[in-house]
């Protein structure tokens, strides 16, 4: 569009429109964040800190059950993330197919997404009570004998997954049915006419196709998992012992216990580590992208 | 036989959904409506006596009437900073979609910065010990806006660019100031995605547990979600108590979800929402 106006008049534009959401954001999430590098190299009891190093940092990497946090935070984060991507594109294209009932049942499994994580958190730890809860009453009645889902420790994390990707699956099948409203139906015709079987279809047009959506749910649901901390807390708050901690509730548990430093550390630690993980990863996809 | 493959498919998806979606709502209901005992048996079954409302009175005026308390203190948050969130963001979505300069840059890596990266906890409780915000409703505010501002600029700018531009140069030539193009051209225009971003915004305000958890400790300050949390070691052998604080904090987001749901799927799928 060609500017008809004289370059000394004031632009329609204001750039002051920009400071009042550049305050709030500059004083209560940049400083604090810039900050933060400053306090993980110090011994901190919020009015004097005294600089110690990377006395932190090593003891960070030195203590067995904040090393098990941090591989706890990849687990999480990648099955979580994994298990939302295929589940939600699976739900996705049976969502979006030809069926019975598909406007309830998208309502149905998206609701969850809307809910307290703390309610849900509460509601599932119950349900999974090793004894008397509904979900090893209903395996006794199959009789298969269920497992302690949140009190054996090599199990906890994972129960604890399951019922992130309960959670948040809808919202995984929201962005993937979007996704496949904008697939042509000409492609699924054309490869049904030279036939093609449902899986193939599904493997070679679908999944092919649907790359930006799932690109979006990867990132989407990695972040969320390496910052997961509500529904951890809520159901084992970290245990049993630390089997199920991870980076994000070592941060508040050493915040409790009043080491200041060690916990601001564990933010440093948390934010190179989503750097770390999606920076490569989103670049990659944009230049593959490219490419293409 | 292809005509009733739908019915078949939908049939046993439907059956699925109801174990796997359904049934831990059910069970959140039924838990809430039974007697102390019965509750604690944590069983599937029916409750034999229906005390609805003498659970919901128990709750309510348990610790003094402290859910009535984090109910009004949620609205206030919520409410307060969805609104100045609305405001500000659509402002900064509106200046980065229109202007083309050097600070849109910045405001980019703000953005993704702000969508991205776990705030710093510790610190950002020292900064606002240092300005007297720590423990305060209007501290918990101008957090919620500092943290969600990212995801409303986002929807806003992207709306924005399906308006065009020829509006702003007519009210130009009306001779509208900047300001005026802004508040009485553009605003009232960007309505549906304002109503979006008011629903996905308040859900995900009110929901939030762990920024009240650090920045607004305290017995007068309690939120929906903190009450819910300090029930849950309080109540360990009121579990009818406790489901009927869980069945309190869903009802909320149900009835916005019933009156919302377009708008909020358009939310959600426009930026795809925060983990």
């Amino acid at each position: 569009m060609a500017r008809t106006r004289p370059r000394s008049q004031k632009s329609p534009y204001p750039l002051w429109f920009f400071v009042p959401a550049a305050i709030i954001y500059g004083i209560f999430f940049l400083t604090p964040t810039v900050s933060s590098f400053w306090y993980s190299l110090t011994r901190w009891d919020l009015t004097t800190a005294e600089f110690i190093g990377l006395e932190n940092f090593q003891q960070f990497f030195s203590e067995p059950f904040l090393v098990q946090s941090l591989v706890n935070t990849l687990i999480y984060a990648v099955t979580t993330s994994g298990l939302k991507t295929v589940c939600g594109l699976l739900l996705a294209v049976l969502l979006t197919s030809n069926i019975f009932a598909r406007g309830f049942l998208r309502t149905v499994v998206f609701f969850p997404v809307l809910v307290s994580t703390i309610g849900i958190g509460i509601t599932f730890t119950v349900m999974m009570h090793p004894t008397k809860g509904i979900i090893n009453a209903a395996l006794g009645a199959l009789g298969i004998a269920g497992p302690g889902w949140l009190t054996n420790p090599s199990l906890a994390l994972f129960s604890v997954a399951l019922v992130d990707l309960w959670k948040g699956v809808g919202l995984a099948t929201l962005i993937f049915i979007a996704g496949l409203a904008a697939i042509s139906t000409d492609y699924y015709e054309a490869a049904r006419i030279d036939g093609a079987t449902r899986f193939q279809q599904l493997w070679r047009i679908t999944l092919p196709l649907v790359r930006p959506a799932t690109i979006t749910v990867v990132t989407l649901s990695l972040i969320g998992g390496l910052r997961s901390f509500d529904l951890i807390w809520a159901m084992t708050r970290g245990g049993p012992g630390f089997s199920s901690d991870v980076v994000a509730s070592v941060i508040y548990k050493q915040y409790q216990a009043g080491f200041y430093g060690l916990s601001t550390a564990g933010n440093v630690i948390l934010f190179a580590l989503i750097v770390a993980i999606i920076l490569p990863f989103s670049l990659w996809f944009n230049r593959r992208e490219v490419v293409q | 036989m292809r005509h009733i493959r739908p019915y078949v498919t939908g049939g046993i998806a439907l059956l699925f959904a109801a174990v796997v979606f359904i049934l831990p709502f059910l069970f959140i209901l039924i838990q809430a409506l039974k007697s102390k005992s019965e509750a604690s048996r944590l069983s599937f079954s029916l409750p034999q006596e229906w005390l609805f409302w003498q659970n919901l009175i128990a709750v309510f005026k348990a610790r003094d009437y402290q859910l009535l308390l984090a109910y009004f203190n949620s609205t206030l948050i919520t409410v307060a900073s969805v609104s100045i969130l609305v405001i500000l963001s659509a402002m900064v979505g509106y200046i980065m979609q229109r202007r083309r300069t050097p600070w849109n840059a910045v405001a980019q890596i703000a953005l993704f910065m702000g969508l991205m990266m776990p705030p710093a906890v510790v610190p950002t409780i020292g900064l606002l010990q240092n300005l007297g915000l720590f423990k305060t409703i209007h501290g918990m505010v101008l957090i919620q806006v500092a943290y969600n501002l990212s995801f409303s600029t986002l929807l806003y700018r992207s709306f924005i660019s399906t308006i065009p531009r020829d509006l702003d140069e007519a009210a130009l030539i009306d001779g509208a100031k900047p300001w005026q193009i802004f508040f009485r051209v553009i605003l009232p225009l960007l309505k549906p995605v304002t109503v979006t971003n008011i629903v996905v915004q308040s859900i995900a305000i009110f929901n939030d547990f762990t920024n009240p958890l650090y920045y607004l400790p305290g017995k007068e300050n309690v939120t929906v979600q903190l009450t819910l949390y300090n029930f849950q070691s309080m109540y360990t052998s009121q579990y009818n108590l406790l489901f009927m604080n869980i069945l309190l904090v869903t009802i909320p987001p149900l009835i916005v979800f019933i009156f919302f749901n377009r708008q909020i799927v358009a939310g959600m799928t426009a930026g795809g929402v925060k983990g």
